[in-house]
């Protein structure tokens, strides 16, 4: 039994009336990689955060090494050899690498000292592992990828010998996640414990040894990777088969609702941003924009739903102009039949605090039907997010729960089902499947084809290629703010991917 | 993740937490008490008899708890939106100017029941136009709010020193302040109140303008939870990223929670103006202002919680002037040391004892449930 790294027995957890794990056993074999997948909400991340110490279970043990432990907060997991990088990252946004790697486990009162004697260990971690970061960068400054990475070497330097990962590559591009399994790889060459929760089948069968699915808090099986497929394990999932392509007819494209021309934007810094860029997108058409994170993308799609100024350029929306360079009105524009659905749910899309009701009329609050004169019409809003969660099945149901406490694929359901279901003219989205599972990624894309074929103009960003690939009628491809090529949806990856970094591009702008 | 620690029941969290807090420090005043060289028994039994011990103490109480319930809306409502207020006191003071000349203008030819709506009109005015101009600057300008209601508070200041001594002062009065109102700037005393209880009000203050105050605070918990403009503040508050996302203007959110903000500390006039000394003195605020802030802070920037707090710092206030009153070796700076640590330990130092009592809920319910488990087995 010596081979066991981590072993859980009838780990039980409840919030309130919320069952998120129920009597779960777990075992994982020393040096392997073990996936754990499951549909948002099953309760994958609250089984790990028991094992890290964030919550206590209500019931259960926890064998490390096979010792029995009692892991009572964060600090117990760390002395047990238990390292987390979490779902959201925990960084001090203006430390340093080295700071942030530091901080809490600064080993001498002289700080100094400490950190001459932490940028060595950095450095040897760095080599050890091929987890290249400049010490000195601050953490703001890093795209996530990077960031991801300094949150790995802080489990390593606090000497973690089990490492979990809770959706580690949903902001990653494809060329990072490759990174970052590389790691992972070389990790588990070392004899290191990694626990990687994904809603990316296809991560699970690339990289994972064994996988064990969750599903409504309970665990339901465990195969050898080798052993199993992508179907099955879909279907374990969501408790029925899941269509893993989506099925869509052929796009009848109508007038131009959205008309960018020469668009500029520029950071506060005065980078540019994004560069002199021009696109239409007609009625009935999904175009879809794909490129590396950080090429200018969200950026374009702030400077359309009026939340960044942008330095020049003009926007037609149904054929009226949008002032994107002057007073810009989110509001109006809403009410002009613009949706947004923005990247970063977290910060712009949703205000954790408040409760799930409130959050489904976010930008919204202004509609008559919320409200009696200045007042909130609580049971018309209620009512109306009751709906959408039945309608996009959002778990748990219940209108009054802080959104905080929904799990990350449902708080993504929360702000599609508020934007999509006003039936807007123009639907921009930002990473609409970002740490969404399967059976929803497939509920998603259903509706977002609807949208389209009812007439709609959908306009995507996705760092997710294959998402771009199935939905798009017209891929375009931006790098360093520009957008360098227009696609069919029939393009291979690969031709895709060097526009993406940028290698054909500038051969076409020359011609 | 949003918290680390697990969400504990209900009357831990709004019970529990505050009374241990609250214990504590007291607590660390009775070492205080005792490093003098006093009796810290005997100080709280003049503490508690002070605040409580008969119908006119617990009037006084209530008449300071009044004016702290204005002080602590009006600090909650700015702290809604994210908005750091520290300009109640000025706020206050200048919202004075309001009740003052109502009462200056009517009082002898009206009646209080129509001067009263006046001058709530007044105050907040008043109170209301002292805070738009920072929020103004904040929203404009990007002057810091913290930096200029601070700035402000010294200006109302000198401004109110001004107006009582050359403007609003009679003719031929020696002392800073107007002259004394008739009986139409006299509000009534909640006398009939307190004798529901069997308690006589005796000389103290306690007069309508409490009723008032809980108006506000039901006010408050309406406006906040209930209204689109609440909305709109408690976005902007909690994320003002989200908040442009939803188009809700900040700078017009800024101004009109400052405004918003500033009456209500201005109301806070009427309590010792109209309600205690029938004319306005210099310095009649006398740091309620900053006293809201510990209000809000204690009672959670809710009406429900700010309540509470304002009475229990009507209690430090009444029962304080007690201990001092009779037990000389405590001086009123003591009493104010005091004050300052229930502000310690219940504002700032609010999260000291929460993980301690999370884990020992945790642990709990872990044995609870582990006994049920060996039963069922
Ligand atoms: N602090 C909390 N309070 C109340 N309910 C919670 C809390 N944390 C999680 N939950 C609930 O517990 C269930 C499991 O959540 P969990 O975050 O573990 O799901 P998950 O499997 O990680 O999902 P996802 O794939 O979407 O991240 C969900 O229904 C969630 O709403
Ligand atoms: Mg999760």
């Amino acid at each position: 039994m010596d081979n066991i790294a981590i072993e859980l027995r009838g780990i039980d957890k409840s919030f309130g009336p919320v069952h998120a794990n129920n009597d779960i056993n777990l075992k994982v074999r020393k040096g392997t990689i073990h996936g754990i997948i499951g549909e948002n909400g099953a309760g994958k991340s609250t089984l790990m955060s028991i094992l890290y110490g964030f919550y206590q279970a209500d019931r259960g043990e926890i064998f490390v090494d096979g010792k029995e432990v009692a892991i009572r907060d964060p600090n117990t997991a760390i002395s047990v050899g238990i390292g987390m990088v979490h779902q959201h990252f925990m960084l001090v946004e203006n430390f340093t690498v080295l700071e942030n790697v530091m901080l809490g486990a600064e080993d001498s009162q002289i700080l100094n000292k400490g950190i001459a004697k932490a940028r060595q260990e950095l450095k040897g971690l760095e080599k050890e592992y091929a987890l290249e970061v400049n010490p000195d960068a601050l953490i703001e400054e890093l795209p996530v990828g990077l960031q991801q990475r300094v949150e790995i070497l802080k489990a390593l330097y606090r000497r973690a010998d089990i490492l979990i990962l809770d959706e580690p590559t949903g902001v990653l591009t494809p060329a990072e996640a490759d990174h970052l399994f590389r790691i992972l790889g070389q990790l588990k060459a070392q004899g290191k414990t990694i626990i990687l929760i994904t809603h990316k089948l296809r991560e699970i069968m690339a990289i994972t040894d064994e996988v064990s699915v969750m599903r409504r808090g309970e665990m339901v099986a465990t195969r050898t990777t080798r052993e199993t497929s992508v179907e099955e394990l879909a279907e374990l999932m969501v408790g029925r088969r899941v269509l893993l392509r989506v099925e869509k007819g052929e796009a009848s494209p109508g007038d131009v609702k959205l008309a960018v021309e020469g668009l500029t934007v520029k950071d506060s810094r005065g980078v540019t941003m994004v560069d002199d860029v021009s696109l239409e997108v007609r009625a009935g058409e999904i175009v879809g924009i794909a490129g590396v994170a950080g090429n200018g993308q969200s950026e374009l799609l702030e400077a359309i739903a009026g939340i960044r100024k942008a330095t020049s350029g003009t926007v037609l929306l149904n054929g009226q102009s949008v002032d994107v360079t002057g007073h810009r009105d989110p509001a109006e524009l809403r009410a002009r039949g613009l949706a947004h659905v923005p990247e970063d749910r977290h910060h712009v899309g949703l205000v954790l605090k408040f409760e799930e009701s409130e959050n489904a009329i976010l930008g919204y609050h202004n509609d008559p039907r919320y409200l009696n004169g200045v007042f909130l019409d609580i049971d018309a809003i209620r009512k109306d997010a009751e709906e959408k969660i039945a309608k996009y099945d959002i778990r748990p149901p219940n209108a009054r729960l802080k959104t905080a406490n929904f799990s990350g694929g449902n708080q993504q359901k929360i702000v599609l089902a508020r934007e999509m279901e006003r039936g807007p003219d123009v639907l921009i989205i930002g990473q609409p499947t970002r740490g969404v599972d399967v059976g929803a990624i497939e509920f998603i894309h259903k509706r977002i084809i609807e949208m389209r074929d009812q007439g709609k103009a959908v306009l995507l960003v996705s760092v997710e290629l294959d998402e771009i690939r199935s939905l798009s009628d017209r891929i375009l491809v931006m790098f360093a703010g520009r957008v360098v090529g227009e696609r069919s949806p029939e393009a291979t990856e690969g031709e895709l991917g060097l526009l993406m970094a940028g290698v054909e591009g500038r051969k076409e702008a020359a011609e | 993740m949003s918290t680390p620690y697990a969400k504990l029941p209900g009357w831990v969290e709004y019970g529990l937490i505050p009374l241990i807090n609250l214990a504590v420090a007291f607590l660390v005043a009775g070492l205080v008490v005792l490093l003098v060289g006093e009796n810290p028994f005997e100080a709280a039994y003049h503490l508690i008899n002070g605040a409580f011990g008969r119908g006119e103490y617990i009037g006084f109480t209530l008449y300071y708890a009044t004016t702290f319930i204005f002080t602590g809306l009006a600090v909650a409502v700015a702290f809604h939106a994210g908005l750091f207020n520290i300009g109640g006191e000025g706020q206050a003071y200048v919202g004075g100017i309001g009740v003052a000349l109502a009462c200056l203008w009517l009082d002898q030819t009206l009646p209080w029941y129509v001067v009263f709506p006046l001058a709530i009109l007044g105050s907040v005015f008043f109170g209301a136009l002292w805070a738009f101009l920072p929020g103004w600057l904040q929203a404009k300008r990007g002057s810091h709010i913290v930096i200029t209601t601070i700035m402000f508070n010294f200006i109302a200041s000198s401004l109110m020193v001004y107006l009582l001594t050359r403007v609003l002062k009679p003719l031929g009065s020696m002392a800073p302040q107007t002259r004394n109102f008739a009986e139409g700037g006299q509000l009534p005393k909640l006398d009939w109140l307190l004798s529901i209880f069997g308690l006589d009000v005796g000389t103290a203050p306690f007069n309508i303008s409490f009723l008032l105050a809980l108006a506000a605070a039901f006010g408050v918990w309406v406006l906040i939870w209930r209204t689109k403009l609440g909305y709109e503040m408690r976005t902007m508050g909690h994320s003002p990223s989200a908040a442009r996302y939803a188009g809700i203007r900040e700078s017009r959110i800024t101004v009109i929670t400052m405004m918003i903000s500033g009456g209500l500390a201005g109301m806070m006039a009427l309590n010792p103006i109209m309600g205690e000394q029938f004319r306005m003195q210099l310095d009649f605020v006398q740091g309620a202002g900053f006293v809201g802030i510990a209000v809000a802070l204690m009672g959670r920037s809710h009406p429900g919680g700010i309540i509470p707090a304002a009475i229990l710092f009507g209690v430090l206030y009444q029962g304080g002037a007690e201990i001092a009153f009779e037990m000389p070796s405590i001086s009123r700076d003591m009493i104010v040391i005091i004050q300052g640590l229930v502000i310690l330990f219940a504002g700032a130092l609010e999260n000291m004892f929460r993980p301690a009592i999370t884990r020992a809920f945790a642990m709990r319910g872990q044995r609870a449930a582990a006994v049920v488990q060996t039963k069922g087995a």
